[in-house]
Formats: structure tokens, sequence, C-alpha cells
């Protein structure tokens, strides 16, 4: 970890999701469930400088191991984020997020006709294409600006 | 038939058309064939938005087949009317029927209510998402027409909320067919229907102008600009009208075009057509007895 990282304090064990796309560190903690209801240590940095993205975000969720599944769903927002596990001070895991095949219950359909928008009992469900979602149930096709689908 | 359901043409090969096609000559040369095996056999109709070809043609093929329809009725007079969700409707109908037909105005209708049924569950429209059934009477009629092999139509009118244009197209890429499509830029194809034809490595092309192809077709295939489908009123009037077709218009065609249109029609087919060697939308409209015989023959027969 580089001093710049430092920004953000560092975190004796949990989860670090690095490499977010500068602006959606916010929409990572949505796309996750996180709100810190449930009294998770949350740390997040923004427009931190970096050599790859020159500006990136930083989430810090101290005291909880994500899994890779739950992580690869935010490959739709943050296809270059990398994911430190630490414990005790130490990253002892590294990983990419990886591009699910299908993300369900997070993000919600746009069309206002699709039936997952109706009070139906029916969970969302997207494939992920090469270059965006597409909705199983209505086909809607979203490329640009995912994250507004959020379900939160 | 290797489904469990009928949801969108997606799912159809080559061989499936065919397959059911192929049935549907038999039982269309002989409609007892498939009587002894089908007798008693109870398709439940539930329709929540109107229907009349569809509806009465689901009901006159289980009829031909020695079977019989349990109908829901009009949505005004069923549970829904009291608030009973779409999930509830179905389990309870499945109940008392052997296979199910549904349409319904909310794309991924279909879809979900598979998902909550045993029996088999066949799209009969959802939306302006999928319409497989109507398809597969849509292949028949080309195929005894034109042939599905090289193939030149041109599906016009209402490409972005239709679903029957939607079904269609997706189907065609099975076949080595050319497929350009007519309409107002603001009634293009939808972004999911492109992405599959591209996907498909579909031979696809697109106009705002039927002159430009008409006289390379051998079936143009007229939709209904669709007024329930427009948010707007004025963005319907705007382009209804631009495109339809009269006697004067088919003066460039081939001798040998076939019209056909889904129906029903509002003016986009003047009644002159009618009576000329390129009318065939309602020889098209009486296949969808003899195609879906065939579709409820074979997914009874998989069901077993």
């Amino acid at each position: 970890m580089t001093e710049k990282e430092l920004r953000v304090s560092k975190i004796r064990s949990g989860t670090v999701i690095d490499h977010v796309r500068a602006g959606q560190a916010l929409n990572v903690l949505s796309m996750l469930g996180i709100d810190g209801s449930s009294g998770e240590e949350i740390s997040v940095g923004m427009n931190v400088p970096s050599e790859a993205l020159a500006r990136k975000d930083v989430v810090k969720v101290e005291g909880r191991e994500l899994s890779q599944d739950e992580l690869d769903v935010l490959s739709v927002i943050a296809p270059d984020a990398t994911v430190n596990i630490v414990r005790d001070y130490d990253v002892v895991e590294k990983n990419r997020v990886e591009r699910p095949d299908r993300v369900t219950g997070v993000l919600a359909c746009p069309n206002r006709n699709c039936i997952t928008t109706a009070d139906e009992p029916v969970e969302s469900a997207f494939a992920v294409l090469r270059d965006g979602v597409r909705c199983e149930y209505c086909d809607t096709i979203v490329r640009e600006d995912i994250a507004a689908l959020i379900d939160g | 038939m290797r489904h469990d359901h009928l949801l969108t043409a997606r799912q159809l090969s080559r061989e499936d058309i065919e397959e059911v096609l192929d049935r549907a000559a038999e039982l269309d040369a002989d409609p007892s064939a498939a009587r002894e095996r089908n007798a008693g056999t109870l398709l439940g109709l539930c329709f929540f938005e109107p229907s009349t070809r569809t509806k009465m043609s689901f009901e006159a093929a289980i009829k031909r087949l020695g079977g019989d329809v349990v109908d829901m009725g009009s949505v005004d007079s069923s549970s829904v009317k009291k608030g009973e969700s779409l999930a509830d409707t179905v389990r309870v109908i499945e109940g008392y029927a052997d296979a199910l037909v549904l349409r319904h105005p909310l794309e991924g209708s279909a879809k979900m209510a598979s998902e909550y049924v045993d029996v088999p569950l066949l799209n009969a429209g959802d939306g302006a998402g999928h319409h497989p059934t109507q398809t597969l009477l849509d292949l028949y009629t080309i195929r005894e027409t034109a042939g599905l092999d090289d193939l030149t139509i041109g599906i016009m009118g209402d490409l972005k909320y239709g679903r029957t244009v939607h079904s269609l197209a997706t189907a065609l890429t099975n076949f080595d067919a050319h497929q350009h499509f007519v309409s107002p830029e603001s009634l293009k194809l939808p972004r999911s229907v492109r992405y599959d034809l591209h996907e498909a490595g579909a031979n696809v092309r697109e106009h705002t102008d039927l002159e430009e192809v008409l006289p390379s077709l051998d079936v143009l295939y007229v939709t209904r600009i669709q007024r329930e489908r427009f948010p707007d009123e004025n963005e319907y009037h705007k382009v209804a009208g631009q495109y339809q077709i009269d006697a004067e218009t088919l003066e460039a065609a081939s001798d040998d075009l076939t019209v056909m249109h889904p129906l029903p029609r509002v003016d986009e087919i003047a009644p002159e057509i009618d009576d000329t060697a390129y009318a065939n939308y309602f020889e098209q409209a009486h296949n969808g007895v003899p195609v879906r015989m065939a579709l409820l023959d074979l997914l009874m027969e998989d069901d077993q």
C-alpha cells in the first residue's frame, strides 16, 4: 500500500476495495447493501490520486470479509476494482473483481412496463453483457449510467 | 420441441421451428390425426389484454385436438380485479389445466409466470416484448408461399413496440433471410432486438422509405402503428398513416410478392389489395389453428 493510499486510514481486518472509478464509492457501498446500519466501520476515499486511473475511489470495510461473489457484482460499475482481504494489518488475499454472468436483486429495471417493476414476487435479474446489462425479464439493455439502476 | 415453456423466439432453433411447421402441415391435411392422444386436454386461457385471433385460434386448436379450454375470462370479472397478483393467478389456474396460454400487458410477465407453474406455459404476447406463437404461424405462412431460405423480407411499421416483429426478426436468424426494416425513425427496432440480430450475424438493413426496397422483396410484413403503445398522442398522430400500402404502392413490387399482416389492420393495407394475389393475411390468420394445434400437440407430448 502506498503512502498516498494512507489518506484513508488502514484497517486491521476486513476488505479494501481499491481502484474504484472516481465517483463510484458510494454506489459501491449501495450495491453491496452496506449502509453502516449493522455497525461496520467504513472508510471511503474519493478522488484519491492514482497512477492507473488518475483519480480513484477507495472503500474499506472493517471487520467484514466480503466474498468474491458479493464483490463481482461491482464489476458492472467498477470494472477495474481490486480487492484486498486484510487480517491483522496484513493483506492475505488480493483479487480483481470478475465480470459475473448475471446479477440479481441489485439493479432495478428502468423499463416501467417490466414485470419486475410491478407488485409481483419477482427479483430483478440482469445478464451482464460485454458493454452493459440486459434485464432477463423485459430484455431492456442499459449501457450508460448503470449505477443509476442500483436498487437502494 | 425440447422446452417446458415457450416464452420468446430466442428459444427456438431451426430444428424446433421445422418440427412445429412439419407437424402443422400434417395436422392441416388431417386435423383429426392427433385427436386420440390429446382427447380431454384442458388449456387454461389467461388473457389480461383483449385478443380475438390469438385467443380464438388457441381455443379452436385445442378443440380440434379433442380437448377444451378453461377461460379466466376478462380481467374485470376475475380475481385480478380484487388485486390478485399474476403469480397467484397462474398458480391457481395451473391446477385446472394441462397447459396455460398467457397474454399480459407487461414485458417479462410470461417469463415470471413460468417460474411459478409446472405445466407448459405459452406466451401469447407480453406487452411490447414477444409473441412467439404468432411467429410460428408467420413462418408457416412464409414457408408455404416464398420459402424460408434465400428469403428477402421487408418488415414495416411499428418495429419498436410491435411484439410480433421482435419475435419474427429473431426467429428468422435461423434461416438464410435478408431482413429489411422499414419504419419512421421514432419506431425503429429496440436495442435488445438489434443486439440479438447482431449477435446472430443476421443480414439486416434499416430504411425509412419502403420504395428503397420494395422491388427486391419476396415478402412484405406490414404491422399496425399501435396507438395504445404511444405514451404521447401527438407522437402517434405524427407517424400514423405514413406507412400505408395500396394498389399504386405495389406497382413497384415483384409479381410474386406476398403481403402479410398479423392483423388487426386499421388502414395500413388498403382493402383493394385484399382480392389480389399479393394478399396473404387472411390465410396467415387461418394458419394460427394448425400451427397452434402442432405446438400444443408437441408440448403435451414432451410433457408426458
